[in-house]
């Protein structure tokens, strides 16, 4: 019994140094860019989360659709009723991992590159995903850049004829996120 | 002893399916953070037809209004069947902030300047704030400038003018179907018998659903209270689609109001939606949004 005692308590403690491999954010800035000759569109979104676990490489990213932010208030209300439909689809999520992963030195500043491959869910669509990442380690935070490219076909965002030349079908991604300790 | 042993073995599955769980999605440690999502988009314009919808022009953006009323349609052939006439109003809207906009407006039919104010004091909301649904006032007023031809009564600034008070009370039930009343008081400083009320109460509704992204059916009807207006004035009734195309909205509709500011369509409609469908009109609204105050993104 005392025995079990022990062993309980070892595995919470193990339970507490596991969490405290994860890093987090909630502020996360994602953005994406449509650049044609017509016309450029972006959209910023500053509060996406994002939760990297040290331990195992593991990375997850979800950010409200709503949430993005654009420079014209109709270009915002149309990417939510036409194109992303964001009533009925509101997150996008990332789900993946660090590649070939070697456990990161929070401690020692530096900076990789890594890859990173998982899988993208918008629109009620889950794609794969592999983009290169910039992971920099400053002070006990790690600082995430990633730009990747994803087709819209690919998510089932339809453009209409009207507008084929004004929107792009390939769309820039920008991820920065500044992740800290999370308790 | 053997009921200590299954109860500690129940124990550690409970807590690695607990753990083997936070594993799987690391996400959910941040727990959710609750944001107030307004609902937007509940028509397509800031008009149902020619009702104000339950929508503003978005802050920052003004909005240029192209309107046309044709002839009654049961003129026939020889008049295009109404297209050889119409009155005509071009409007200016502008969104001054997320609750409130401002418009101005000009009617060919009795040369008739208007203006507006549209205040939105409730807004649809889930999240953090809830709130089932939209309520604004609208505040119009409209002067004729026909030259004055009635001898006896003296040409003052005061004999020609309307105002328009209005609730605008509505819900987007479902992302395709929107609904709203509109309790209305028009006032008329001046009308031409003594049975006709100043005050005009009307009631109307106005409702849309999207079949397509892009294209909507609306309709709207006003009901008039009786005994206020001029013989032979009917209740308004319009139906109509939108049809969005990225900056523009047009609206087409067919209509027994023959004018677009709100004394007109509330009070001083006539055609008739029987069988003889006298002085049905067809109509359209542009809309064209130009961005004049752009929000500003840092990257």
């Amino acid at each position: 019994m005392r025995k079990f005692i022990i062993g309980f308590f070892l595995f919470f403690l193990g339970v507490q140094v596991m969490s405290a491999q994860k890093y987090f954010t909630k502020t996360g800035h994602i953005s994406f860019y449509s650049d044609t000759p017509l016309e450029k569109i972006e959209g910023h979104n500053k509060s996406s989360n994002c939760v990297l676990d040290v331990a195992t490489g593991k990375l997850e990213v979800a950010t409200l659709v709503k949430g993005f932010q654009f420079e014209k208030a109709l270009m915002q209300e149309h990417f939510n009723e036409n194109y992303m439909e964001s009533d009925k689809f509101p997150k996008a999520v990332f789900k993946g991992q660090i590649d070939n992963y070697s456990k990161l030195d929070i401690s020692k500043n530096g900076k990789v590159t890594v890859k990173v491959s998982g899988d993208l869910t918008m629109h009620g669509v889950t794609k794969k995903v592999t983009t290169d990442a910039v992971v920099s380690i400053n002070s006990g935070k790690i600082i995430a850049d990633a730009n990747f490219n994803v087709l819209l076909a690919d998510f089932n965002i339809k453009i209409p004829a009207l507008v084929k030349d004004q929107i792009a079908k390939s769309l820039k991604i920008k991820v920065a996120c500044t992740l800290e300790p999370l308790k | 002893m053997m009921f200590k042993n299954v109860l500690i073995a129940a124990t550690f599955l409970f807590l690695f399916s607990s753990l083997s769980a936070q594993e799987e999605d690391l996400l959910s440690l941040l727990g959710e953070t609750e944001t107030t999502d307004y609902t937007n988009a509940s028509f397509k314009t800031n008009r149902v037809i020619n009702l104000h919808s339950l929508e503003n022009t978005a802050s920052g953006v003004l909005d240029f209004k192209i309107s046309h009323r044709f002839n009654p349609i049961n003129n026939g052939i020889y008049d295009f069947f109404g297209l050889d006439g119409a009155n005509i109003r071009l409007g200016l809207d502008y969104g001054v902030n997320d609750v409130m906009m401002v418009g101005i407006g000009r009617s060919s039919f009795e040369k008739t300047i208007d203006g507006y104010i549209k205040y939105k004091f409730l807004r649809q909301a889930k999240g953090k704030k809830n709130m089932p649904v939209t309520a604004a006032l609208l505040l119009t007023s409209a002067v004729n400038t026909l030259k004055w031809t009635n001898p006896d009564i003296e040409d003052l600034l005061k004999n020609r003018l309307f105002y328009t008070s209005q609730l605008i009370l509505g819900r987007k039930f479902s992302e395709s179907f929107s609904l709203q009343l509109s309790p209305t008081l028009v006032h008329r400083n001046l009308v031409e018998t003594l049975a006709e009320k100043n005050d005009v109460f009307a009631l109307g509704i106005g409702t849309r659903y999207k079949i397509s992204k892009r294209i909507a059916i609306n309709g709207e009807y006003i009901y008039l209270l009786p005994d206020q207006v001029a013989n032979g004035v009917t209740n308004s009734l319009s139906v109509g689609v939108d049809i969005e195309t990225g900056g523009h909205v047009f609206q087409l509709h067919f209509s027994n109001s023959r004018s677009m500011i709100e004394k007109g369509f509330i009070a001083e409609s006539y055609g008739t939606w029987d069988s003889s469908l006298e002085g049905i009109h067809f109509g359209f609204n542009i809309s064209r949004v130009f961005t004049l105050k752009r929000k500003k993104l840092e990257n």
